[in-house]
């Protein structure tokens, strides 16, 4: 039985997605961000702090840059539910990393309203730059290549996106060397930002 | 029509409370306190307000499901997810105007009988979300939120939760799920999320700009809301223009305006001066419409009539550059990694759409394949839990029926027959299948 009638599942397509997890550096959070996941969990009800599972995790990237099966554990233990509940969460959401990755994480939205201006072009002059696949980071440990869907900020296409939370809009694919350079020698400051962070750099524009 | 969702974002530090103060903010909170929730309910059904996340569901209906004698504490979830391709209304609304928002969960909290909101949020928006805790922070300490507001007896809090990088995080019920701690998958209704939604508890749902326009009905009226569209399609309008447009953005209008209006109006018209190809008139998920089906109103009933939809007001428009091969691939490789895996016609069935589409977008493909395509379509729309099956499908759909030729091309002359100097072409272009 398949989906559909003509689709032929023997055609070697289906490769098994699971991959080993890192078991990583023994991990517990710091007491400071112990204390930030549980000022966090105090907005759900104590019998729901299972709600407190993604901010966990990105504490755990914060500490650590990404997700190991030892960070796992700690985390089911301290929000009280079981490992297989936390994993389930890593493994789906996008911006949660399971491998190491480098200082700047340099994710690209790749959907329409941004490929229409060029997208496609940056992603690949900055697999060029760089030397690098998607999902690979670079020999120096510097930068990691992300394809992202949709940013929601279409209007400020292309947008590349930097470590889950620093903008960057308008990026020419010729102007991708400048914006790594940028990145190496100023560090985030070389980054635009977005909307209103441009605005306040530049003074008010058009719409 | 003047702006009034939009129509300080541009004062530097209009953010603020107390530029929101001086504006006049707040006075919706203190009418809505002072009146009965029910009678809030009513104002707000009178004022016609409909959804703006996709559906238009109607806004005041939505409240009145949320059962008023449960005993279990009732929830506001405002959907602040914001990841249908194309839309960027709700992040300009949070980040410049985040006090509209937040009065407009406490005035749904009161209609509702809620003490708790959550705003969820898209993981991406962490600048967003810092400017929202902010404004959180100095409506508590002004006494719009926390216990007692102002001297009503009325208790809320707001919290901004934030996900993680999932579309589909952004349909109601999974939005629940994410909130609760789990992958963002939908849940089977009934049971509707207003009678059980988050922890089991009833739960309204609204959409960023839908609870932005309720303090707007509170202070000037529900009649003067509605007179601002036409009928059934009453209120301001934001507009994400985005593609190849000379100046994209979003833009405030009534729901009178055309699409044509917007495009060639607000927008400045197709980049360099080229022709319209097709346009997209409310997110990746609806379809794809032709040129001369642009003087329709961009109103939710103009679209429908126009075979479209108005969804979250995200108009991506193409010019005459653009492969509809191409497009629908594009999409198709969205849908085929957002889906969240649920439900067997859309998690193997966007995975064999894209594979169709890249072979023949790659010059590889057969005139079968065509058909295959639609065939695979039918064996997703209407066979899943929520509708992103249908709107997955809805690119493939609509641009076989309007550009079929366009395929079969590829197909004939293997390779992509509209390349462009904006694209990667790769090994795809002419002389492809060398
Ligand atoms: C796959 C999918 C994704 C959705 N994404 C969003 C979204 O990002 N933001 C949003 O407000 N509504 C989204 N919706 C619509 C919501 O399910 C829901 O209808 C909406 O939040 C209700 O709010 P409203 O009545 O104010 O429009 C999505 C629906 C589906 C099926
Ligand atoms: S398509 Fe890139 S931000 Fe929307």
């Amino acid at each position: 039985m398949t989906f559909h009638p003509e689709m032929r599942y023997e055609e070697g397509l289906h490769v098994s997605r699971r991959e080993r997890r890192d078991e990583g550096e023994p991990f517990a959070f710091t007491p400071e961000n112990r204390q930030r996941l549980e000022a966090i969990a105090s907005h759900y009800p104590p019998e729901h702090r299972r709600s407190a599972v993604i901010p966990a995790l990105y504490l755990v990237q914060d500490q650590q840059g990404y997700v190991t099966a030892s960070a796992i554990r700690h985390v089911a233990s301290v929000i009280g539910c079981t490992e297989a509940e936390v994993d389930d969460v890593v493994t789906y959401y996008a911006m949660f990393f399971r491998k190491p990755v480098g200082r700047y994480v340099i994710q690209v939205c790749r959907t329409l309203s941004c490929a229409l201006r060029g997208a496609e072009r940056v992603a690949a002059e900055l697999k060029r730059a760089l030397g690098v696949e998607v999902g690979q980071t670079d020999p120096t440990g510097t930068f990691t290549l992300m394809e992202m869907e949709c940013l929601g900020a279409c209007d400020r296409a292309p947008v590349v996106m930097v470590n889950n939370e620093l903008w960057h809009e308008c990026q020419s694919p010729d102007q991708v060397g400048a914006m790594l350079d940028g990145l190496r020698e100023k560090g985030p400051a070389a980054l635009t930002g977005c909307h209103l962070e441009v605005e306040k750099k530049r003074g008010p524009a058009g719409p | 029509m003047d702006p009034v969702l939009t129509s300080h974002i541009r004062e530097p530090n209009g953010h603020t409370l107390e530029a929101y103060l001086r504006r006049g903010g707040y006075s919706g909170l203190r009418k809505a306190l002072s009146l009965p929730p029910g009678e809030v309910i009513e104002m707000v059904k009178a004022s016609g307000l409909r959804g703006r996340g996709g559906a238009g569901f109607p806004t005041g209906m939505k409240w009145q499901f949320v059962p008023k004698d449960s005993p279990k504490p009732k929830y506001l979830c405002c959907n602040a997810d914001e990841s249908e391709p194309g839309t960027f209304k709700d992040h300009v609304l949070m980040e410049r105007n985040p006090h509209l928002l937040l009065e407009g969960c406490a005035i749904g909290c009161h209609a509702i009988g809620a003490k708790v909101a959550y705003i969820y949020i898209r993981g991406e928006f962490y600048h967003v979300q810092r400017v929202l805790e902010a404004a959180i922070e100095e409506a508590r300490a002004a006494g719009f939120l926390g216990r007692d507001i102002l001297g009503s007896g009325f208790d809320c809090e707001i919290y901004v939760h934030r996900g993680a990088g999932a579309y589909e995080a952004g349909e109601e019920s999974a939005l629940l799920e994410s909130l609760e701690g789990k992958r963002a998958q939908p849940r089977i209704r009934p049971p509707f999320p207003a009678v059980v939604g988050l922890y089991g508890c009833p739960t309204a749902i609204n959409n960023v700009e839908t609870l932005c326009n309720v303090p707007l009905i509170l202070t000037h009226g529900p009649e003067w809301f509605a007179s601002l569209g036409p009928e059934k399609n009453g209120g301001p309008k934001l507009y994400c223009i985005s593609g190849h447009v000379e100046k994209p953005g979003v833009y405030e209008a009534s729901m009178h305006v055309t699409l044509r209006e917007l495009i060639y109006g607000y927008a400045g018209g197709i980049r360099g001066g080229r022709a319209l190809k097709a346009v997209i008139t409310g997110g990746s998920s609806t379809p794809v419409i032709l040129p001369g089906q642009i003087d329709a109103q961009a109103s939710f009933d103009g679209l429908l009539k126009a075979g479209s939809m108005l969804g979250s007001a995200a108009i991506i428009v193409m010019d005459d550059t653009t492969c509809m091969v191409w497009l629908a691939e594009n999409l198709l490789h969205f849908y085929r990694h957002e889906s969240c895996g649920k439900c067997t016609p859309c998690r193997e069935g966007t995975d064999w759409l894209l594979k169709i589409l890249h072979r023949i977008e790659a010059g590889d493909g057969s005139m079968r394949d065509i058909d295959l395509l639609l065939s695979v379509s039918r064996n997703i729309g209407g066979k899943t839990l929520c509708p992103f099956g249908d709107a997955a499908i809805a690119p493939v759909v609509s641009t076989i029926q309007h550009f079929r030729h366009e395929y079969e091309a590829h197909v004939r002359e293997g390779r992509c027959t509209c390349p462009a100097e904006w694209r990667e072409m790769g090994n795809r272009g002419p002389g492809a299948r060398a």
